[in-house]
């Protein structure tokens, strides 16, 4: 029967037990931001880019670490109703640890690229796929807006069809829960904490606005990555 | 003639069964629209099926627990563009046209599977109800039967407000939180539902409704959720709009016999 301790891999590498299988409980943790929080102003403002990475981005982290770790108790102690009433926390808290780790490499500051527009294939994609950029840009925005409720719209790609796709998905679902073949390229957050105290109720001017941040280098090479 | 209720709670709406029009808004009486008879030309330009009906206080009066500017946002901006949403799209579909809030719920609602429509008549009724499960100077506790009933079905007053708060603090993403008599039990309870979903459609009573949609509380409170629900149970929570529809709602479901004593 395996052992399973709550040991991280870092300290069993040292030990040599190689005679028994331990199970390691991987921790996550925050991610730091590739840039300061009020690099991208003024499309998003420093305030919310602190709240939104330290309270918002820190939770998911905090839950979602406290979810594993009672599923892993769960799972060893055999009980399968907890294992199974943890399925939506994992699921919220994971994915927006998921989500928003992409989200923070989704944009860059101005100055470092951020809204140049994407070149070479995913550039040729888009235009083939949607026509032009900005159609799109008006398309995405469209169905950000028209969201109701919490979620993420996303501009993705199926690895299986290399089809360029646009997708929505609630709460805190990444875009897998929508196919299991797509990858992400680029999500925008719309939850309203996301612009709400910049922006107020008009997510329409965040979605405007957000593009003159996006980072389409990292959508590029997650695109070359996937269909080379 | 059109006629104007100024409701004394919103579950029911009084409604002219030849005049489509029922204007609900305190802001302007009935002068205000042209009248309509069903099936004949469409008056141009105006056209109001829903009003959007103000809180009963004044948009700074649950200072400072709930902002001005919260409220001018929230009741002006969100509120309102369910108002107009939703007159929009009544505009535009006959059928729908002409039911009472209730029934659009209910109907929209389609067992599950929502219609259009259904976000917005939703977000209408549980802004209102909202506003109104709200006073100022509110807070502290039910009194005599809300009270006992309450007791009755949770153990305690403390144990209600912990079930309220933990369902409020697990909702995950938009909702809200409802203390609910559900019709069949004939009990109290506290409900949590996603987005617009509010307990009429299971067709049970909704007794307190509190708004956790990040708009309701991000500008008073960022992202400290747990701050605004206790505010709202300390210093916002209208017991006697409570009392009032528990009153209401014991004309449909039998909670009872009412405890006579014997002299």
């Amino acid at each position: 029967m395996a052992l399973r301790t709550f040991v991280t891999r870092k300290s069993l590498g040292g030990l040599g037990l190689g005679l028994q299988q331990l199970r390691g409980l991987q921790t996550f943790s925050l991610p730091d931001l590739p840039y300061d929080y009020g690099a991208l102003e003024p499309v998003i403002s420093g305030e919310i880019m602190h709240l939104h990475h330290q309270k918002h981005h820190q939770t998911y982290v905090t839950n979602y670490n406290k979810a594993l770790e009672q599923l892993d108790d769960a799972m060893a102690k055999g009980d399968s109703s907890t294992v199974v009433k943890l399925q939506n926390a994992i699921k919220f808290n994971g994915g927006g640890h998921i989500n928003h780790s992409t989200f923070w490499k989704n944009l860059a500051p101005i100055h470092e690229g951020g809204g140049e527009h994407p070149k070479d294939s995913l550039g040729w994609a888009i235009d083939t796929h949607f026509g032009s950029l900005e159609a799109m840009v008006q398309r995405m925005n469209a169905e950000g807006a028209a969201l109701q409720g919490s979620g993420w719209v996303w501009l993705g790609v199926d690895k299986e069809l290399k089809k360029l796709v646009i997708e929505t998905t609630a709460n805190q679902d990444p875009l897998v829960t929508k196919g299991p073949n797509l990858v992400p390229l680029l999500g925008i957050d719309v939850w309203e904490h996301a612009y709400y105290l910049q922006y107020k109720n008009v997510r329409p001017d965040y979605l405007k606005n957000i593009w003159k941040v996006i980072n389409w280098k990292y959508a590029s090479e997650v695109y070359e990555k996937e269909c080379p | 003639m059109a006629i104007c209720g100024t409701t004394l709670n919103t579950i029911s709406v009084f409604r002219w069964h030849w005049v489509p029009i029922y204007c609900r808004s305190n802001i302007s009486p009935c002068q205000q629209q042209r009248r309509e008879l069903r099936g004949a030309q469409r008056a141009s330009k105006v056209k109001a099926y829903y009003g959007l009906k103000s809180p009963p206080y004044k948009l700074d009066a649950l200072e400072p627990f709930m902002s001005r500017r919260t409220l001018e946002r929230h009741w002006g901006d969100h509120h309102h563009d369910y108002v107009e949403g939703l007159n929009k799209q009544l505009e535009k579909n006959d059928i729908l046209y002409g039911y009472t809030m209730n029934e659009l719920i209910k109907v929209t609602y389609n067992n599950g599977n929502p219609l259009p429509e259904f976000n917005n008549a939703a977000q209408v009724w549980n802004h209102d109800f909202f506003w109104e499960s709200m006073q100022p100077g509110g807070g502290k506790m039910p009194m005599l039967g809300l009270l006992k009933q309450i007791e009755k079905d949770f153990g305690s007053f403390t144990n209600f407000r912990e079930k309220f708060t933990e369902a409020a603090l697990t909702l995950f993403g938009s909702g809200w939180v409802w203390l609910v008599l559900k019709r069949n039990q004939k009990q109290l309870a506290v409900v949590k539902t996603s987005n617009a979903i509010n307990p009429l459609v299971w067709d049970d009573i909704p007794i307190i409704g509190l708004d956790m949609w990040e708009h309701a509380y991000y500008l008073d409170y960022k992202n400290d959720r747990g701050e605004y629900v206790n505010v709202f149970m300390n210093h916002l929570v209208s017991w006697n709009a409570a009392a009032a529809r528990m009153a209401r709602a014991q004309a449909f479901v039998n909670l009872g016999e009412p405890k006579i004593p014997v002299a």
